[in-house]
């Protein structure tokens, strides 16, 4: 016991010095609940491979502190919609979201949930914002692990500064309009990008 | 193999059958939708061809054509192993009539195959102990899967929000924020060389 105590001495020291440190309530609210998001991961199709593979410990969600999946939209505030969501199922994420209580933000995993994806028919819904308001957008068929960790880092920024306009996840290095990547020239006689 | 199934049909139901086919392999013969469920009962019963599953059951749509759609069976038989495509042409140019027996009573598949093909293409099948839509709401009009269904039609089932400019959101802010171009933040870390391919300040392109 006299170890440990010696160990920290120096830290309640210079506390005693400096006094404590002030912040707004508002910010300390918003770190604890950006660190500690309890996720509705709301799954129907194949980006829940991508969902398994960044909740397993690889690509560790855990370490946002996000990695408790609550599957009762009364118990979480995070709601990762993963996946296609047909027209059938559109009442049941309705009823799923307005069940969430405040404060809740929405997460749209992959492309089926943010624009429809490369479905454009009869039975999907054309993007999840059609039906509910989403916060964050992930697009990707299905998005790397990395791409959800850029998404969930940028979740965390926007509920730090009570943000609530939506956002999107860029790939880092987009071939499309770095020209440092050298991808862009296309071959078969076109002119290049 | 199944070329004796063909001869087996052949004889047994020689009115019945109107062409077959073993082109590539696939031994297909078409009957008169009338005597479907009579000579389905016979490929399931008879020794010869033993068709123990149903393997798939669905319709084709030729708009061109009178009749308009033809019903498509496949049977495969776990003792003797060969495999069978049955096929019959039911409905009318305008859709309608197109009506056919059920196989429910003879292979338990048949209910949901049938329904599936009932909600997607409208082909009516008698004798099945439950015939609605399974892979739509009930509330939705029409029959996607032919082929004069607008290709492009939505029926929401959930309207969609009162949003400014609905159709080309997310209405992002001038600063979409990626989290790896945090300057605009109070921490602003120094340079260094995957500063450049990462696109220099603030992360953007």
């Amino acid at each position: 016991m006299g170890k440990l105590k010696e160990r920290f001495l120096p830290v309640i020291g210079q506390a005693e010095e400096e006094g404590v440190f002030t912040t707004r309530a508002e910010d300390l609210i918003a770190w604890g609940q950006k660190y500690s998001l309890f996720a509705y991961p709301f799954v129907t199709a194949c980006c829940a491979m991508e969902y398994m593979s960044i909740a397993s410990p690889r690509y560790d969600v855990a370490r946002f502190g996000a990695e408790a999946p609550r599957f009762s939209p009364r118990q979480s505030d995070l709601i990762w919609i993963v996946g296609t969501v047909s027209q059938r199922q559109a009442p049941i994420l309705k009823r799923i979201y307005t069940q969430i209580a405040e404060p809740k933000w929405v997460l749209s995993f992959g492309t089926c949930a943010c624009s429809g994806g490369f479905y454009d028919n009869y039975a999907t819904v054309p993007g999840i914002d059609k039906i509910i308001p989403v916060d964050i957008y992930i697009p990707g068929c299905p998005p790397r692990p990395e791409a959800i960790c850029d998404g969930l880092l940028l979740l965390q920024d926007k509920i730090q500064t009570r943000d609530r306009t939506p956002g999107v996840v860029k790939p880092r290095l987009d071939p499309a309009s770095n020209p440092k990547m050298g991808i862009t020239r296309l071959p078969r006689g076109s002119k290049g990008a | 193999m199944a070329q004796a199934l063909i001869e087996l049909l052949q004889t047994k139901f020689a009115d019945a059958v109107q062409e077959t086919h073993a082109m590539r392999g696939d031994e297909t013969v078409v009957v008169d939708p009338t005597r479907w469920l009579e000579i389905a009962r016979c490929l399931r019963d008879d020794d010869q061809a033993q068709m123990s599953v149903l393997v798939d059951l669905t319709a084709v749509d030729f708009p061109d054509r009178d009749p308009r759609f033809e019903v498509v069976a496949h049977f495969h038989s776990l003792g003797l192993g060969h495999r069978l495509r049955l096929k019959a042409k039911v409905g009318k140019p305008d859709g309608s009539g197109a009506q056919i027996a059920s196989l429910t009573s003879l292979w338990a598949s048949a209910n949901w195959l049938e329904r599936e093909c009932y909600d997607m293409l409208g082909v009516q099948f008698s004798g099945h102990p439950d015939l609605r839509r399974i892979l739509l709401y009930p509330e939705f009009e029409g029959h996607p899967l032919r082929k004069d269904y607008p290709a492009h039609r939505t029926q929401p089932l959930v309207p969609y929000r009162e949003a400014e400019n609905i159709e080309k959101l997310p209405p992002f802010g001038p600063d979409e924020g990626m989290p790896f171009g945090r300057r605009w933040r109070d921490w602003v870390p120094e340079e260094d060389d995957a500063d450049e391919l990462l696109g220099g300040s603030k992360g953007q392109h």
